[in-house]
């Protein structure tokens, strides 16, 4: 009896043991996963390629001009020039863009979300801003040059350049981040959860009670990260500006001229130094100065996204 | 404290769980529920309500009386419009834009659906706990000062906290960590951190949409002993898919369905009694089916 028992599952077991050792045959599930790896390993690569090739070509001026190269301002002799005239153009861009794009992109995404109809008209608006988001940045700097540029000589703020200067800039880079703003705030008010609402209108709180305390410190982090990414676009933006008449040449920083002198006059920012010194015949300014300029853009930009990480990180661990 | 606690009945282990595991049947020894002494009067009346989601009639000509003071449990297979029924008597279907409600439903004689009548004002006094637990992402103290706040509340508000959290049987518990936040809790304490929310307002009324589904037997107990004790000072209508929660701890039970005609889908109200002839001695066979787990 025994016997018979430890036979039978002697059998079973190397059936068993048949059946659940893999046959090792199919190469397709390798394949695939090959494929997605190479995929990873092109896109990868490409970035890196681009990054040594720019830090490499831009290594000379580093090591030569150290911080000098940030705090100088723009010149013609390729031992002094720096990009310090641009930084501040492009903060000064980046500030109108957060003062303008932001409330107004909010308030709009609260709106739409929050207080409009659920109609075809809303899904219009809805739909026209996603394709807003994808229009041609050149597109807005026509924009910016038939309507924002005359607003602003309109509103007396022309200035020596009659209108082409930062403040058209920053209005046309807050238009263009607008709808960008609106979809990163629409997504964020909806991924609040509706038990959030429903619990905040359970203890009798008011449409305006409940956005103000609980969908929007919920939406609050998805907010941020939105806004702050989208300030690395305006930072990195060149097209529009080159519409609206950005200065490529060279200025003279007026010495002792107002602030209001200087917002309405000529200016330059970061992106705009890359696209005109690439172009100079000196060889100085398209072989290493350019590229240490991209250098300065691409830590700002790092900078600023891991600024938008950092604040998503803070605001959701609050609870 | 009365002398008839709901779980006296259920005794042992084995009634703890059959909740969750058992088919859903109900013998008579378990009803422990429901043979009110019809001294309260009727506080909230629904007649003839109908409720709409667009084109769809998700609720026909539903008519309950709800008595003062008295638990009364609205049972019925999913889909049957119960909770949707549940959310007209303080408005929160109002939400829902395509929701439309017909009938009446009146409160201390008002008619909630009346013209300038405030959904605002009507949740104030008729509070709700839903069916899973839903505390702000806030502290405890915020969760439960929130409703106070915004209700220009004056008195001291450390009292009221304190109060409140003592008659969901949840102070003791949470007394020394107030500015933890919610979702540290468990989940059956998170609950009671709800119900307190819901009284901190003083409402007169409590609306609970399936409030124990989501938790565990020990927890769902616990729910069920502090709604007995609430209903001291409250009334409690409570949307369950749990026969036997129905049984424990109710006064009164409607037993809503799912009514098919002309392939017309719509909620209905099949009957509705004390519960403890609703679960011995129905007088309609669908009920009688239900609640002996033929269907459901």
């Amino acid at each position: 009896m025994s016997i018979t028992t430890r036979s039978n599952k002697e059998a079973t077991r190397r059936e068993v043991d048949r059946a659940i050792r893999s046959g090792g045959g199919d190469w397709r599930p390798l394949a695939f996963q090959g494929l997605l790896l190479l995929a990873l390993i092109t896109s990868f690569g490409i970035l890196v390629v681009l990054l040594t090739d720019i830090v490499t070509n831009a290594w000379p001026t580093i090591q030569a001009r150290g911080f000098s190269f940030v705090t100088d301002g723009l010149s013609l002799n390729p031992e002094t020039a720096g990009v310090f005239t641009g930084i501040i153009g492009s903060v000064i861009i980046a500030s109108i863009v957060a003062l303008l794009a932001f409330p107004i992109g909010i308030s709009a995404a609260v709106y739409l979300e929050e207080y409009a109809p659920d109609n075809r008209r809303t899904r219009f608006v809805d739909t026209t801003v996603r394709n807003l988001a994808g229009v041609p940045s050149i597109v807005y700097g026509l924009l910016g040059l038939a309507m924002f540029v005359p607003l602003v000589r309109m509103i007396g703020l022309g200035g020596s350049t009659g209108g082409k200067n930062i403040l058209a800039a920053g209005i046309t880079m807050a238009a263009l981040v607008l709808p960008i703003v609106i979809i990163t705030s629409i997504e964020a008010i909806r991924s609040v959860p509706a038990t959030i609402r429903e619990a905040g209108f359970g203890v009798g709180a008011t449409q305006w009670e409940v956005i103000r305390s609980h969908v929007m410190p919920s939406a609050l982090p998805g907010i941020l990260t939105g806004t702050v990414l989208t300030l690395a676009r305006a930072f990195g933006e060149t097209a529009p500006l080159l519409v609206i008449g950005v200065a490529t040449g060279y200025f003279a920083p007026a010495g002792d001229a107002s602030i209001l002198d200087r917002l309405t006059g000529p200016y330059t920012a970061l992106p705009v130094i890359v696209f005109s010194w690439s172009r100079q015949t000196q060889a100085a300014f398209a072989d290493t100065l350019a590229p240490a300029a991209i250098v300065v853009l691409l830590i700002v930009l790092f900078l600023l996204n891991g600024a938008a990480i950092w604040l998503r990180n803070r605001a959701e661990k609050r609870w | 404290m009365s002398d008839r606690s709901p779980n006296d009945a259920v005794s042992g282990e084995s009634a703890l769980f059959d909740g969750a595991a058992r088919a859903p049947e109900v013998d008579a020894a378990r009803v422990t529920g429901g043979s009110p002494d019809n001294t309260h009067d009727v506080i909230i009346s629904l007649e003839d309500v109908d409720v709409y989601y667009g084109d769809f009639h998700a609720v026909d000509s539903v008519s309950v009386p709800i008595r003062e003071k008295e638990i009364t449990a609205f049972i019925g297979p999913s889909g049957c419009g119960k909770s949707t029924v549940l959310r007209t008597i303080n408005r929160m279907n109002d939400l829902i834009p395509t929701a439309r409600v017909e009938g009446s439903v009146t409160y201390h004689g008002v008619d909630l659906y009346g013209g300038n009548v405030d959904p605002v004002q009507v949740r104030r006094h008729i509070g709700m706990v839903f069916q899973k637990p839903n505390p702000f992402p806030k502290s405890i103290y915020d969760n439960i000062s929130f409703g106070p706040k915004i209700a220009k509340y004056d008195g001291n508000m450390d009292d009221l906290v304190e109060e409140s959290l003592n008659r969901a049987a949840l102070w003791d518990e949470v007394k020394d960590k107030l500015d933890d936040s919610a979702y540290a809790l468990s989940g059956g304490q998170q609950q009671r951190l709800c119900i307190a929310r819901a009284i901190a307002t003083s409402p007169d009324v409590l609306l609970m949409d399936e409030p124990a589904s989501a938790l565990d037997p020990i927890a769902t107990l616990r729910i069920e002993e502090l709604m007995y004790e609430l209903k001291q000072d409250y009334t409690i209508i409570i949307v369950t898919h749990n026969m036997q929660q129905a049984a424990r701890v109710s006064d009164r039970t409607a037993f809503f369905n799912i009514d098919i005609q002309n392939g017309q889908r719509a909620g209905r109200l099949v009957e509705f009694s004390e519960t403890a002839t609703l679960f011995t001695t129905p007088s309609e066979k669908t009920t009688e089916d239900y609640i002996t787990g033929r269907f459901g």
